[in-house]
């Protein structure tokens, strides 16, 4: 067993499709997301000018609804999900001192099953429409009587499949951060990154059930004639309203506790300080998540729930700000007496705080029912949840992008390139949203592909879309930064920044195929900060070197995820009238769903009956490795 | 108890700045900000109070972060490591206890008017009822205690409760008239909701559907227009008047034949769709082309010859076949559009 060392080593194009190097496929989740948020934005761009002016005709009514749909769905499961899980990825293992995942393989089948499901859901352009009843898709006009082409079926099962990606990531990241965590590492010893991750992958376990049972009753409905939205028949469009935003709501937690994360990374970082009021960061995690499920109908307010509903909704909600409250005073006291310094990254943390508390108090304001009766469905609601998720979240992700680029790539991003990232789109997006807010409040609403003149809405628009163009400019500016830089040669140091504090900066940039020869011992919060303040300049490791057991790479995520994508557009097609019988024959007889579900659970029967009990890399091997990474 | 209301009154000058910025935003008869009918003042009231302590909270944090921002950044030749500071309990206490107050501030006048506005009006003795029936892409006004529908245009008395009672005839919709009051959505049958608004002066006031429902969901749009009594009662008495049809009797044959199988004049045609009694006299033609009188609008004949022509180009996706599919001539078309343009009531 010790020197089986029979592992295939893979290279170029097939070690990609068959890595279960957590640091490989979070490089992965980081293309996919980065391409996704290209299709969402360029989709963004053209709302936007289709906006610019009153009676505008640049896209039709029904294709001005497909861009908002996929633009919404885009941008929240392929665009900023896959680059939060990028991050998780490339970060956690090594923030607890593990060596991997809890489950490699599972791993990679999550991020292929979400590739798989975003490449089906944006199909639907070149295959007869995309999905045009909103990211929402309320019933009934996301039904087949009133949405005919294939675009929900695309948006149904592409979704069910990314989702399935999405929860067996957070499944694995629970494991892994419960199992795994290094000698010494208690959960009050847990960075903050690590913290909201472990919480946003228990959200994740509890709220995509939901959206998956939606999504299974929707595709019921619409694919095989079941009526559990069909009034007439029994069924009722409020309930899609509930099951959507028990989801709904969990999930824009979901999406901004990983942000509240990385922000407590950076920010300590460089002001040099420790995390102000830790435990109270932990808690306040907890309470947003426990609350976020809370809080769904506040979402349906004008739906005619009642007033018991609404009243209990509205306090509930408004409650939330509370625990974001303590955070966002926690971040700035974390700052208070420290020395900061204005890094790109730091630069999106800090923008970061402002942003959000605009994002938060609006959020406030929308909690109020009475009020939120005249704002819901405008373009206030719009510019609130842009400052959460963009000027929160997204604000987030650059911040975490530009302070583990290293750790992920071995270089460092252009630092000047990345201020002027930040100015682009930090004033392209106040420019793009607040005024927003007033053109929801002068009686705009939502999701309308254009508007009469003389409405006084017609400036505020035109700085709307000049706004969303200068962010534009940012993320390009972005996007050149990463070519640049990997025009360069690797070569940062453990720590680049120079005040890491995490155990992820104890290692080299980017870490060996193992992260770490031994598992490090950790003596309290911010391990590695702890021990350079001790006059240590590693780590003290909790086991002698010994060969290190590694588990091997395969290609049948892969396949089958290949699989169940041919089974999802199998079964979206299984009722079309082709005019071409070879296909009518293997759609409408439901072959293609068969070959689709052979392959993939033939591929789980494989992986079942045949052991890998992977390979080892021996300490002679570790000492040449260590160099060469 | 005393606390707060003096926390209320430290707001009251904020308050006053506020309305006077907010009261510049938008157009009278669209504009949220501007109010013109009890229950819109006091939905903006609330959104009044929810902006001043939001702003508070705002002022606050930004002079925190401006004063962290200035003052601690790492100076050149700083290499000191600065005190590792684990937390503070009184301080953590303070922003979590007053973020809890002002909330409790907001909270006690929200749950007041979520149930004043819950309240169901529609039995009162002195209210309007209306049962209003959205479709793809209009809005059919039915009021049940005169024995009238019309459609596009909600004529409504001022000073009286108008009580609704919503419902869809198809997907969705949100039936919202930002200055009288805030949006409530039409569902199907088994969810329908009511609720019920006044405006006090006479004017016309713009609605629009709130909730997507198909590729014209943006020109979903109607108007409210709020008459004094006596004006109301001599429309409802218009309304209840024999239908008048083309003087010409070829026209009014192939008007009966083609348009009253789905449309309704007066006492003749269908239900399917909008009610055309007295449109010559409405404010806009489909809900989204304005006539004379209105910002920007154009004579009603022009409107509906253009409606007429080629309904698809004005309102993607409506269910109104075209005209000339059903054999219609450009003549007769501009017959019917003229006979339309002056089926005007008089009250």
């Amino acid at each position: 067993m010790a020197h089986a060392h029979s592992v295939k080593r893979h290279t170029g194009l097939m070690d990609w499709l068959t890595t279960v190097d957590h640091k490989k496929i979070a490089i992965l989740y980081l293309l996919a997301g980065g391409l996704f948020f290209g299709f969402g934005g360029v989709e963004a761009l053209l709302i936007r000018l289709q906006l610019i002016k009153p009676m505008n005709d640049l896209v039709s009514a029904q294709t001005f609804n497909e861009l908002i749909t996929m633009h919404g769905t885009t941008m929240i499961f392929l665009g900023v999900m896959p680059v939060i899980f990028a991050l998780m990825n490339a970060v956690i293992p090594l923030q607890i001192g593990a060596r991997d995942v809890a489950f490699p393989f599972v791993n990679a089948l999550g991020f292929w099953t979400f590739l798989f499901g975003g490449i089906l859901l944006n199909l639907s352009w070149i295959m007869g429409g995309a999905p045009d009843a909103g990211w929402t898709a309320y019933t009934p006009l996301s039904t087949s009587t009133y949405s005919t082409t294939h675009g929900v079926d695309f948006y149904t099962v592409g979704l069910q499949i990314a989702g399935l990606g999405t929860l067996i990531g957070g499944i694995n990241f629970l494991a892994t951060i419960i199992t795994m965590r290094a000698p010494g590492m208690s959960f009050m010893r847990m960075p903050m990154f690590t913290w909201t991750s472990f919480i946003t992958s228990a959200m994740i376990l509890f709220a995509f059930p939901a959206i998956t049972v939606g999504l299974v009753l929707l595709s019921f409905d619409r694919i095989l004639g079941a009526n559990f939205f069909e009034v007439s028949n029994g069924g009722n469009p409020v309930l899609w309203q509930h099951i959507f935003w028990i989801f709904g709501h969990p999930e824009v937690y979901i999406l901004i506790l990983p942000a509240f994360g990385v922000i407590s990374e950076v920010i300590p970082t460089f002001a040099r300080k420790r995390l102000f009021g830790y435990s109270s960061m932990v808690f306040a995690t907890i309470l947003i998540a426990f609350l976020g499920f809370m809080v769904w109908a506040h979402h349906m307010f004008t739906t005619g729930l009642g007033p018991i509903a609404n009243a209990l909704f509205s306090i509930a909600t408004m409650l939330i700000a509370v625990p974001t409250g303590i955070k966002i005073f926690n971040w700035l006291f974390t700052m208070w007496g420290g020395q900061i310094r204005f890094t790109s990254a730091n630069l999106f943390a800090i923008g970061f705080v402002p942003t959000f508390v605009m994002g938060g108090v609006t959020g406030v304001m929308l909690a109020s029912a009475p009020a939120d009766y005249q704002f819901h469905d405008t373009y206030f609601v719009v510019a609130h949840f842009h400052y959460v998720i963009v000027g929160g979240l997204v604000f987030g992700l650059f911040a975490g992008l530009h302070y583990w680029w290293p750790k992920m790539f071995g270089r460092v991003l252009n630092e000047t390139i990345g201020k002027w990232t930040f100015w682009f789109f930090a004033i392209g997006f106040h420019l793009t949203f607040f005024v927003q807010h007033f053109l929801g409040l002068m009686g705009m609403q939502r999701r309308i592909f254009t508007y009469l003149p003389n409405q006084d809405f017609d400036t505020l628009n035109l700085v709307s879309t000049v706004g969303a163009f200068l962010m534009a400019v940012g993320v390009l500016l972005f996007l050149f930064n990463c070519f640049m830089t990997a025009a360069k040669p690797k070569g940062v140091a453990n720590d680049p920044w120079e005040d890491g504090r995490t155990l992820e900066w104890a290692i080299p940039s980017p870490p060996p195929e193992y992260n770490f020869k031994q598992i490090p011992l950790v003596r309290g919060l911010d391990a590695y900060w702890k021990e350079k303040m001790a006059g240590n300049k590693e780590m003290t490791p909790a086991e002698p070197l010994g060969s290190i057991h590694m588990p091997s790479p395969t290609i049948l995520p892969f396949v089958m995820s290949v699989g169940i994508f041919i089974a999802g557009l199998g079964l979206m097609f299984s009722s079309e009238k082709f005019n071409n019988s070879f296909m009518s024959m293997i759609f409408n007889n439901w072959i293609v769903v068969i070959i689709g579900l052979v392959i993939t659970f033939g591929s789980m029967l494989l992986r079942s009956l045949f052991d890998d009990h992977g390979w080892h890399i021996e300490p002679e091997e570790l000492e040449e490795e260590g160099v060469k990474a | 108890m005393m606390k707060r209301w003096q926390a209320v009154k430290r707001l009251l000058p904020l308050l006053a700045v506020f309305s006077l910025l907010l009261a510049g935003c938008g157009r009278e008869d669209l504009s949220v900000l501007r109010p013109q009918g009890p229950v819109a003042q006091e939905q903006l009231g609330l959104m009044k109070l929810a902006i001043s302590i939001m702003i508070v909270v705002l002022v606050i944090v930004f002079a925190i972060a401006a004063y962290v921002l200035v003052k601690f950044r790492r100076r050149k030749g700083q290499n000191g490591v600065p005190e590792q500071v684990e937390g503070n309990f009184k301080l953590e206490i303070i922003w979590t206890v007053i973020p809890l107050v002002l909330v409790i501030i907001l909270a006690v006048p929200t749950v007041q008017q979520i149930f004043a506005f819950g309240d169901d009006h529609y039995n009162d003795k002195d209210a309007v009822q209306v049962k209003v029936t959205s479709h793809q892409y209009w809005w059919e006004f039915e009021y049940p205690q005169y024995g009238v529908k019309t459609a596009q245009t909600l004529v409504i008395p001022t000073g009286k409760k108008i009580a609704f009672e919503l419902k869809t005839a198809d997907v969705l919709h949100s039936f919202w008239v930002p200055s009288l009051s805030g949006k409530m959505d039409t569902n199907p049958d088994g969810t329908i909701n009511r609720f019920s608004f006044s405006a006090d002066k006479e004017g016309v006031y713009r609605g629009k559907c709130a909730e997507l429902c198909g590729p014209s969901h943006g020109f979903m749009e109607f108007k409210v227009k709020a008459v004094n009594g006596d004006s109301f009662n001599n429309w409802v008495t218009a309304m209840k008047a024999p239908a008048v049809l083309p003087e010409d009797p070829a026209l009014a044959e192939t008007f009966k034949k083609q348009c009253l199988s789905c449309h309704a004049v007066g006492d003749q045609g269908g239900p399917v769709g909008p009610n055309l009694t007295g449109i010559g006299s409405r404010e806009s033609v489909a809900g989204i082309l304005l006539n004379e009188g209105q910002d920007g609008g154009k004579p009603v004949k022009e409107n509906l010859k253009e409606w007429l022509m080629d309904p698809q180009a004005v309102k993607p996706g409506n269910k109104m076949p075209n005209p000339k599919d059903l054999g219609l001539t450009d003549e007769q078309i501009d017959g019917i559009a003229d006979y339309l343009a002056n089926y005007k009531l008089n009250y």
